[in-house]
C-alpha cells in the first residue's frame, strides 16, 4: 500500500482514464500500434487547395466530421470524442455528471475564412468595405458565428455534455497548452479543492491562414515529398515542424479517490513545472536557462533526481533551434545521462498538434510505462552530430521505465515540463 | 462549483498594485477624478452606428521603451504591457529581478486585430470572380504581415509583458471571454493562499475599437447603436459599448507584502465563478445569487461593482439578483469604461480597492435609481461579473 501523499505531502494526482486522437486515428489502441509500427500520419492536404502554399502536407484528421466546418468545430468535435473516450476508461461519476472541474487547451479562436466569405457574398456587390460587412452582420442571420466564434464556447460546450463542476477554463500558452492544462488539474486536486479533474487539450487548425502564418515565420518544414518524411527530429536536415492536428483527455484523480472507488490507476502525475522565457516572442534565451530552469523545476516538484528519469519524451519540434537548444538544455540538467537516456519525439510520427501536444505526447508517456516499449522517432537517417541524445532512431524500444520526462516549449516563452510515472513513489 | 474562499489557515491576499489605462485617462489619480466627475468618454461618431468608449491616448514610450517592441504588439497588446508596467510601478516592483523573475502570471486575453485591408481585399476580389484554387494562400502569404501572427496570438500579452518588464515565473493565458477574467483572480488568489505563489501579476487588456470585433458581437446583436445610455437605462435598448481598457492587479501574500514593506490597497478575500446553463429565464440570476453565498460572510458596510454589459437577457438577469440585495450600492463599471470583455472584471476589482483605499465608493451614475449615493467608507465590496453569453465570476474585496 503507497501513501496516498507525495514527499511533499501534497495528494498524489493519478491518471485514471485517457483519450486520444491524432493524424494516425482514433482512441489508444490504433495510436498506440501505428505509434510503435513507426507509421506517420503526415500526409499531403487534401481538405483545401495547397496552390501557392510553401508547405502543403500536414498531420490532419480527416476521419472526424463536422458540419458546418470549422477549425474550431472540429477542435470541439475531437475534444468531445477523446473525453468520451477518457471517461469510458475511468469509469467516474455519472454519464453528464463529472466531479471535479475542466481544463482546456485549445487554439485561439477567431472568425473563419468559409464564414467570413459567406459575409463577404451576402453583401451581393463587387466593390466594398468593411463597413458593408459589419452592416449585414446582425439581425439573427449570423447568431450562431456568434457562438461559435466566442473563445468559450468549446469549453462551455464540453462543461454542458460532460457536467463537469464549476467554470471550465479554457488557456492557452501556445505549444505549452498540453502540458499547462494538465498541470492546473495537478493543482486543483492538491489543493484539496476536487478529488477529480478532466484535463483536455485539442487543436485542429490545420486552415489555409494557420499554415500561412508559421510558413511566413519559416518555422514549418517544406520537405513536402514525401509528406511522411518531412518531420525529422534531431536530423541534421530537419528543417521545421509539421502542423497537425489532434485531442488529448486526461480523468486526474487523487490517489486516495482513485483507490477508494477501485480505478484502475494508469500512471502518475509525479511533477510538473513551468518557467517563462523572457528573451524574445519565438526564440528561447541563448543560453538556455529558461528551459534549465523548467526542467529543474519539475525534478524537484516530483522530489526526484535526474538518475531516476529513464526516458524523455522531448518536444522536439524537428526546427533546427528547438532540437538543438533542446540538447544543450537537457545536457544541463542531465550531465552525460543526457546522452544515455532513451529519448524520442512523437512529432516524427503525428505532426506537432501545436495546442494538444502537451497532453498528447503526455498520453503516449502514459502508454511507454504500460507497454514498457518507447515508440521510434522516425526519419532519423542522417543524425544531427551535434544532437548526442540516445534517440531511440527508426524502431520502437523495449525498455524498462519507470519515469519519463515530457516537455512542452512554446512561442511567447512558454516552457512545461511534466513527469509521469507508473506507481505512486 | 469551484471557488477559492478562503479557509482558516490558509494565507491572506493583498492587493499590492494597480495598473488602470482605460476611456477615462492612465492610473489611478486620473480615474478616481474621471468617476468622482461623472465624465464619460464615448465615441458615438467614428464607429456609427455603434458606440465604443476609446482609449484616452497614452505615451506608451514610458512603459513600453523600446519602439522595436511597440512594433510587435497590436493596440490590444499595447494597452495591456502599459497597464501591467503601471501596476508593476503601483506594487513598487519594477525592476526589482528578485521578485520579477519569481512573479507569477495570469492574463485573461482574447486575441489580436486582423488585417481589415487584407481581409476586404480578398473579398472583394472573390466577388469581382478571383476563384483559382490557389488565390486565398497566394494573397496571404504575400500580403499578411509576417509578424502579425504574434500581434493576434493570445499568449503572447503574456509574453510581451514577460518581455518588456523581464517577468520569470509562470505565464497562463486564460480565455474565454468576461468569465475568463475572473477565473484568472480565482487561480491566481487560489494559488497565493495555498502557498504555491508568493505573488502573482494578473489582469487582461481589451481594444475596443475595433470593426472586426463589432462584426463579432453584432451576429449575436449585441452591439449598443445610435445613442449613448446607462447601462441600467438599455433595457429596450440593449447592447454593449465596447471599450478600450487595461487593467492589472499585483495579488500578494501577506507574509510576502509585509517582508518588503508594501502597502495594501485592500485584501482580495474570495473570488467564485460558475457556468450557468442559461437554458431557461431564472437560469443566470439562480448562479449568481449562489456565488453570493459562498462568498465569506459579510458584516462589513458593502457595496456592489457590477460589471453588467447592457446586453440581454443577462443584465436583466442581473437586475433581478441586486433587487435582492437592494441595501448594497451598486456601480455599473459599463456606463463609464463601456464594456471591456475579459478586462472587466480584473477592472471591477480594481476599481473596488481602490475605492476601499480611498474611503469611498465613487458617486452613482445612473438615470434609472438602480445606483444610489453611499454614504461613509466602504470596508467590504463585492463584485460581480456575469458575462454577455456565458461565465458568472464574483469576488469579496475587504478592506485589510
Amino acid at each position: 500500500m503507497t501513501a496516498p501523499r507525495d514527499k511533499l505531502g501534497r495528494p498524489v494526482v493519478v491518471v485514471t482514464g485517457m483519450g486520444i486522437m491524432t493524424s494516425l486515428g482514433a482512441g489508444k489502441a490504433d495510436n498506440w500500434s501505428k505509434l510503435v509500427a513507426g507509421e506517420s500520419g503526415i500526409r499531403t492536404i487534401t481538405r483545401f487547395p495547397v496552390d501557392g502554399l510553401k508547405t502543403t502536407m500536414a498531420g490532419t484528421v480527416d476521419f472526424v466530421s463536422v458540419d458546418p466546418f470549422s477549425s474550431t468545430g472540429l477542435s470541439e468535435r475531437m475534444a468531445e470524442l477523446v473525453t468520451q473516450e477518457a471517461l469510458e476508461q475511468a469509469g467516474i461519476g455519472a454519464k453528464a455528471d463529472f466531479p471535479g472541474p475542466l481544463f482546456l487547451a485549445v487554439a485561439p479562436v477567431e472568425v473563419e475564412w468559409p464564414q467570413r466569405r459567406e459575409l463577404g457574398r451576402a453583401v451581393g456587390a463587387e466593390d466594398f468595405t468593411y463597413d458593408d460587412l459589419l452592416r449585414i452582420s446582425g439581425g439573427g442571420k449570423y447568431s450562431a458565428f456568434h457562438h461559435r466564434f466566442m473563445f468559450g464556447s468549446v469549453a462551455a460546450h464540453l462543461a454542458e455534455t460532460f457536467g463537469t463542476k464549476g467554470s471550465p477554463i479554457s488557456l492557452s500558452t501556445a505549444c505549452a497548452s498540453g502540458a499547462t492544462s494538465i498541470q492546473l488539474g495537478v493543482e486543483a486536486i492538491r489543493r484539496g479543492e476536487t478529488d477529480a479533474a478532466l484535463c483536455v487539450a485539442t487543436d485542429g487548425t490545420v486552415n489555409p491562414e494557420a499554415l500561412v502564418r508559421f510558413s511566413l515565420l519559416s518555422a514549418l518544414s517544406t520537405q513536402n515529398d514525401p509528406p511522411q518524411a518531412a518531420s525529422r527530429p534531431f536530423s541534421k536536415n530537419r528543417d521545421g515542424f509539421v502542423m497537425a492536428e489532434g485531442a488529448g483527455a486526461l480523468v486526474l484523480e487523487s490517489y486516495e479517490a482513485a483507490t477508494a472507488r477501485g480505478a484502475k490507476i494508469l500512471g502518475v502525475i509525479a511533477g510538473c513545472g513551468e518557467l517563462t522565457d523572457s528573451f524574445h516572442r519565438t526564440r528561447s534565451s541563448p543560453d538556455g536557462k529558461p528551459i534549465i530552469g523548467c526542467m529543474n523545476k519539475t525534478l524537484a516538484d516530483a522530489g526526484m533526481t535526474p538518475d531516476q528519469i529513464d526516458h524523455i519524451n522531448a518536444h522536439g519540434t524537428a526546427t533546427p533551434e528547438n532540437d538543438k537548444m533542446e540538447f544543450n538544455t537537457t545536457s544541463a540538467v542531465f550531465g552525460d545521462l543526457a546522452q544515455k537516456i532513451p529519448v524520442t519525439s512523437n512529432k516524427s510520427m503525428v505532426g506537432h498538434t501545436i495546442s494538444a501536444a502537451g497532453a498528447v505526447e503526455a498520453i503516449f508517456s502514459l502508454l511507454t510505462l504500460e507497454h514498457q516499449r518507447i515508440p521510434p522517432t522516425i526519419n532519423y537517417e542522417t543524425p544531427d552530430p551535434t544532437i548526442l541524445f540516445n534517440v531511440v532512431g527508426n524502431k520502437a524500444r523495449d525498455a524498462r521505465v519507470t519515469a519519463v520526462m515530457s516537455n512542452s516549449f512554446g512561442f511567447g516563452g512558454q516552457n512545461a515540463s511534466l513527469i509521469l510515472t507508473r506507481e505512486p513513489a | 462549483m469551484t471557488d477559492t474562499a478562503s479557509k482558516p489557515g490558509q494565507t491572506e491576499v493583498w492587493i499590492t498594485g494597480i495598473g488602470l489605462a482605460t476611456s477615462l485617462g492612465e492610473g489611478l489619480d486620473a480615474n478616481w477624478a474621471a468617476l468622482q466627475e461623472k465624465r464619460i468618454n464615448v465615441d458615438e461618431k467614428g464607429f456609427a452606428p455603434f458606440i465604443v468608449h476609446p482609449l484616452l491616448p497614452v505615451t506608451f514610450d514610458s512603459q513600453i521603451p523600446k519602439k522595436g517592441d511597440q512594433r510587435q504588439m497590436e493596440a490590444w497588446q499595447r494597452i495591456g504591457v502599459y497597464a501591467a508596467g503601471l501596476a508593476l510601478d503601483s506594487a513598487g516592483i519594477k525592476g526589482n529581478k528578485d521578485i520579477l523573475s519569481k512573479i507569477d502570471m495570469v492574463v485573461a486575453a482574447g486575441g489580436g486585430e486582423r488585417d481589415l485591408n487584407v481581409d476586404t481585399g480578398v473579398l472583394n476580389a472573390e466577388a469581382k470572380g478571383a476563384n483559382a484554387p490557389g488565390f486565398l494562400n497566394e494573397r496571404l502569404m504575400s500580403d499578411l504581415r509576417p509578424t502579425l501572427f504574434l500581434a493576434q496570438l493570445s499568449n503572447l500579452l503574456a509574453g510581451n509583458i514577460a518581455i518588456v518588464n523581464g517577468l520569470g515565473g509562470t505565464s497562463r493565458t486564460f480565455m474565454g471571454e468576461e468569465v475568463a477574467g475572473a477565473d484568472a483572480l480565482r487561480i491566481a488568489l487560489s494559488r497565493i493562499a495555498s502557498g504555491e505563489s508568493d505573488i502573482a501579476l494578473v489582469g487582461g487588456s481589451h481594444n475596443g475599437e475595433r470593426k472586426d470585433l463589432l462584426v463579432l458581437y453584432e451576429f449575436g446583436d449585441f452591439n449598443l447603436k445610435n445613442k449613448f445610455v446607462p447601462v441600467w437605462a438599455r433595457k429596450d435598448h440593449a447592447g454593449f459599448a465596447l471599450g478600450s481598457a487595461g487593467a492589472f492587479l499585483v495579488l500578494e501574500s501577506r507574509a510576502h507584502a509585509e517582508a518588503r514593506g508594501a502597502k495594501p490597497y485592500a485584501k482580495l478575500s474570495s473570488v467564485v465563478t460558475d457556468l450557468a446553463r442559461r437554458k431557461q429565464g431564472g437560469d443566470m440570476e439562480a448562479t449568481l445569487e449562489k456565488l453570493w453565498d459562498k462568498l465569506p460572510k459579510r458584516a462589513g458596510k458593502g457595496a456592489i461593482i457590477s460589471g453588467a454589459t447592457g446586453a440581454e437577457p443577462a443584465t436583466s438577469e442581473e437586475r433581478d439578483f441586486l433587487k435582492k440585495h437592494a441595501d448594497f450600492p451598486v456601480r455599473a463599471t459599463g456606463t463609464m469604461f463601456g464594456h471591456t470583455m475579459e478586462t472587466q472584471f480584473p477592472l471591477g476589482i480594481a476599481l473596488a480597492a481602490l475605492s476601499i483605499s480611498r474611503g469611498a465608493l465613487f458617486p452613482p451614475n445612473d438615470s434609472t435609481g438602480t445606483e444610489i449615493e453611499m454614504q461613509g467608507a466602504p470596508t467590504q465590496i463585492v463584485v460581480v461579473g456575469a458575462g454577455h453569453w456565458r461565465g458568472e465570476g464574483m469576488a469579496l474585496v475587504e478592506a485589510v
